[in-house]
């Protein structure tokens, strides 16, 4: 736009304009007038603008706006801007992008790393696993542009040590292991990738076998044996049973860094806790969807048993897709940005039982019980992406292992999870015309 | 929202707290605003007497999303989307749940035109007292020929009332379908580097929302916002792209939140819904399942992180039911509470020969129970035990759920098993087996414990009902 107005021209803009609004108002800007002789000057408009407007330069958007009337218009005429179109529109129509930068600034709120914890231990360390599994270390919220992530997701898969019943398509993959913990430790290893493996304890349940603890520990050699990745060691969930089976196991698991599953307030934590540092191991501290109990749980763990920093997990619980994973999506989304700004009560890596997505319907039932629901499909492929989203979703608030059964659910997660960690590299398809792609 | 305490809000009440709201007082009010459970019209003083409009005017402008709010269609299906003020469901909530799209294109025959379109429009699944459906048909020009395309959107409008998206990079092609399509108020996909000034026309001279396409390219994207805005049109979709796998997926899921975060910390230029593509995936992979498997993981990852809106291309339930579960996790209110009204209600036209069944009043708990039993056109009488909003198995480990709530329910309720009932019989949840002798010795009736899940119990009455003796 030329930063020169005539104000000839603007008389012949505004002089049909009823002048008495112009009362009142001041005229600023940094547009210097060009006032060339004095012929046609309409003197109500003179002296509306009085000699002012002889020197006072003027904006023509401010003038147009304080008017209230579409001088934009006729400005954008009598300087040529825009011709006849851009004259009828009330925006100008623009011709070029108006180029502008993105910007986007990193969070400074995270100021604190997630403690690392180092599962597994080789040779070198005393035990006798392949390799260590470290998890934690995070300085942003998961997979976010703030900060490198340092450690990927793991998958640790669960083995049992009698056969028990589960859906379906979970157990079509299990049926030549089950009873043999041992192969089945082998199998989910060496044929379903898993990161690692958790042996759990059920068959020391009270009432299910009552497996004396000794016998239970034999199990854990056994496992230790098949495979040489880190382990997860859980007992029964049985409350009183739970501390004497882990005590056991750790004992002989002694030197290979296991974590405990797992200490929480309704059991003797401290019994729990001490095996853990008796023998070298983790601990995972349990608590069921609720923050301030998590934070009192690792209090006790860390000022009461002694358990070092470098050795807790936490389990703040997983409830499954549908049945209150809004809260367990939450609960660790909070967990975790608490940590990132410092709470140290909270500050650890967190492991996710995503197996409970088996727990909901929609995983294993074979149709929906409603006759008002659409056909839900064939259940072998409903159960395993249940299993996916609901750990994947918690992936995305923060959680670090998964605790998990499908193989095709393991395959999923962990591709899903190290693309969104940097580590997966494919030749992405050119998505430019997408709209015409064949699919 | 550029004010975040009722204070904030207050000042520009009216102050006189006389209840016109339904609050007591003007202070109440403006908390509700703050947490958008109300909206500044609420206040009738402000809306009728002149002396206040300015202040509403402000105030309004204050309490407007930083996201902006974008409605695509008409009528009663109409979406909208964007809308958030946060960028953690826990700090208050997400607004506006993510809109899903199934694309059609102008090259399927008609019955499969139809098949598809039936099913994205009338797919359901009950949860929770309602049913989760899908919302939206993204029409794709595949053709490349105008008429061809129109002719398409033109049966799909007379197929279903669901809101559309039009896509195409010709505008020629958007035009064609805009002249039989614009009174729906579609929603335009897209404009790029390439077409941005004609499909910005289109924009204008049809008056409908459009997205704006600039795959990997924060800059382009945010550029033409800021153009758009300028020539006034503010009705926009940002497509930042959406690469569905490798190195390149990451990068898209860092835009999303680049983008979001941009937005809700005041960017103004590019503070618009997102549009996600998960139907990229089906370019990655060839076989089915696995496509529809790696599109809902896409989906997922998007629909948790900022995806305000996707098209998607799996129209199968293993697909589906998913992603809506998804959702709505995401997008429940984290503050409303959870619960149904506690009582013994009735379930069809329930006898003195019909079952008593007994359950929490976890709303999720609840509706499940209700609806296993309506849907199988089950008369009963269902006891909702105040357990304070809490499950069955969570309920009686906590200790809310207890032989005297029951006992306290059916008294509240004047529910006489004797008198009202042959059976004197009570089922209760399997999960809650560990009650049944206190039950029996409170209550005075015989129990029965049904099944573990109560989707068993329509199969498990067939068994077990009426009982054996009286
Ligand atoms: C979400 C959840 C919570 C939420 C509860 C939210 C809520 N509003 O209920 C919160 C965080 C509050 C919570 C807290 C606790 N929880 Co909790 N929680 C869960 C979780 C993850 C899901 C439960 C759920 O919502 N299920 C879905 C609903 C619909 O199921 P439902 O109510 O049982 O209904 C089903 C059946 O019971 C049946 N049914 C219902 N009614 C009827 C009626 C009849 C006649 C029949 C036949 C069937 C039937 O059909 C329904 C549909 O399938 C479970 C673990 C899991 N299962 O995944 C743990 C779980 C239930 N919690 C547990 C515990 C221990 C607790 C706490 C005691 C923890 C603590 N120490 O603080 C507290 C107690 C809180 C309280 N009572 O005040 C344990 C219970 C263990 C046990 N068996 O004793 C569980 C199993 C976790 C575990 N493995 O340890 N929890
Ligand atoms: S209607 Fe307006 S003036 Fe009246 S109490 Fe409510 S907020 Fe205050």
């Amino acid at each position: 736009m030329s930063d020169k107005l005539k104000l000839s021209d603007l008389n012949s803009i505004l002089k049909d304009l009823d002048v008495e609004s112009l009362e009142g108002v001041t005229i600023e800007g940094d547009i210097e007038l060009d006032i060339q002789g004095g012929g046609g000057m309409n003197p109500a408009m003179a002296y509306a603008l009085g000699h002012e407007a002889a020197q006072i330069s003027l904006h023509v958007a401010n003038i147009a706006r304080m008017l209230g009337y579409p001088v934009d218009q006729l400005f954008a005429q009598c300087l040529g801007a825009g011709g006849e179109t851009a004259a009828l529109q009330a925006e100008p129509a623009i011709e070029e992008l108006m180029q502008t930068k993105f910007d986007v600034a990193r969070s400074s709120e995270w100021n604190t790393p997630i403690q690392e914890v180092t599962l597994g231990a080789t040779s070198a360390d005393g035990g006798s696993r392949g390799h260590t599994i470290t998890l934690g270390g995070e300085k942003a919220m998961p997979f976010y542009f703030d900060a490198e992530m340092p450690n990927r997701n793991y998958v640790t898969m669960d083995v049992f040590d009698m056969p028990i019943s589960m859906a379906k398509s979970v157990k079509s993959n299990y049926e030549d292991v089950m009873g043999d913990p041992a192969e089945w430790a082998k199998k989910v290893v060496n044929e379903y990738n898993a990161d690692m493996v958790t042996i759990h304890l059920i068959s020391t349940d009270p009432l299910i076998n009552d497996t004396p603890a000794k016998e239970a520990a034999k199990v854990v050699e056994d496992v230790l044996q098949a495979v040489d990745v880190p382990i997860v060691i859980g007992g029964s969930g049985n409350p009183q049973k739970d501390p004497e089976v882990l005590e056991k196991a750790a004992e002989v698991a002694e030197g290979e860094r296991a974590l405990l599953a797992s200490a929480s307030l309704n059991l003797d934590y401290e019994r729990v806790a001490k095996a853990a540092t008796d023998y070298g191991h983790a601990v995972l501290s349990w608590t069921q969807l609720e923050i301030n109990a998590q934070k009192e749980l690792n209090r006790k763990l860390m000022k009461q048993c002694n358990v070092p920093r470098d050795s807790i997990v936490m389990d703040p619980t997983t409830a499954a897709l549908g049945y209150g994973l809004d809260y367990a999506y939450s609960n660790m989304e909070r967990i975790r940005l608490s940590a990132l700004m410092g709470d140290d009560e909270l500050n650890f890596p967190m492991s996710s039982g995503t197996t409970n997505a088996w727990g909901a319907r929609e995983s294993w039932m074979k149709e929906s019980p409603l006759k008002e629901d659409s056909d839900w499909g064939p259940r072998e492929y409903r159960g395993p992406i249940w299993e996916i989203v609901t750990g994947l979703s918690l992936a995305l608030a923060g959680n670090d292992m998964f605790m998990m059964m499908h193989p095709t659910s393991v395959q999923v997660l962990k591709e899903i999870t190290q693309t969104l960690y940097g580590n997966i590299e494919a030749k992405t398809p050119d998505i430019t015309n997408w709209i015409t792609a064949e699919v | 929202m550029k004010i975040n305490s009722p204070l904030d809000a207050y000042k520009y009440l009216p102050g006189t707290n006389c209840g016109r709201c339904g609050e007591d007082t003007c202070m109440a009010f403006a908390s509700h605003l703050i947490d958008r459970s109300k909206s500044g019209e609420d206040c009738l003083p402000m809306v009728e007497e002149d002396k206040y409009a300015k202040k509403l005017e402000e105030l309004e402008k204050l309490l407007a999303p930083e996201i902006k709010e974008v409605t695509i269609g008409t009528g009663e299906k109409s979406v909208t989307i964007g809308g958030d003020d946060v960028l953690f469901r826990h700090k208050l909530t997400f607004f506006n749940k993510t809109a899903y799209a199934y694309d059609v294109t102008d090259t399927m025959d008609d019955k499969e035109l139809e098949e598809r379109i039936n099913t994205i429009q009338t797919f359901k699944k009950f949860y929770v007292g309602e049913f989760l459906t899908l919302d939206m048909v993204a029409v794709r020009c595949v053709s490349g020929k105008p008429e061809t395309f129109a002719e398409t959107v033109k049966k799909v409008i007379g197929l279903t009332e669901l809101p559309l998206v039009l896509c195409s990079f010709d505008p020629a092609v958007l035009k064609a379908a805009l002249e039989v399509a614009s009174d729906k108020k579609p929603l335009m996909y897209a404009a790029n580097q390439e077409n941005w000034k004609e499909v910005a026309g289109l924009a204008k001279e049809y008056e409908v929302p459009v997205t704006l396409f600039a795959p990997n390219d924060l800059d382009l994207l945010k550029s033409m916002a800021k153009t758009f805005a300028e020539m006034g049109i503010e009705d926009l979709v940002l497509d930042p792209g959406t690469f569905p796998t490798g190195r390149e997926l990451k990068t898209t899921f860092e835009n999303f939140l680049k983008i979001r975060r941009a937005g809700i910390d005041g960017d103004g230029e590019i503070a618009y819904p997102i549009m996600a593509v998960p139907l990229t995936a089906w370019m990655a992979y060839d076989d089915d399942v696995s496509a529809s498997y790696w599109e809902t993981v896409v989906a997922s990852v998007l629909t948790v992180k900022y995806g305000d809106i996707m098209i998607m291309h799996s129209i199968e339930p293993y697909a589906l039911l998913p992603e809506m579960h998804l959702r709505d996790t995401i997008y429940t209110d984290p503050r409303k509470p959870v619960t149904v009204d506690p009582g013994v209600w009735e379930v069809g036209s329930p006898t003195a020969d019909s079952p008593i069944i007994v359950t929490t009043n976890f709303a999720l708990t609840y509706y499940t129970v209700e609806s296993d039993i309506a849907s199988n056109k089950i008369d009963c009488y269902i006891v909702v035990a105040d357990t304070e909003g809490i499950g069955v198995e969570a309920a009686v480990a906590g200790g809310q759920l207890t032989a005297d709530k029951i006992k306290k329910t059916l008294e509240n309720a004047k529910f006489d098993l004797k008198e009202k009932t042959n059976y004197n019989t009570v089922i209760l949840p399997g999960l809650s087996a560990r009650l049944q002798g206190d039950v029996e010795d409170k209550v005075g009736s015989r129990v029965l414990i049904g099944p573990a899940d109560s989707g068993r119990l329509p199969g498990w009455l067939e068994k077990n009902w009426p009982p054996q003796n009286k």
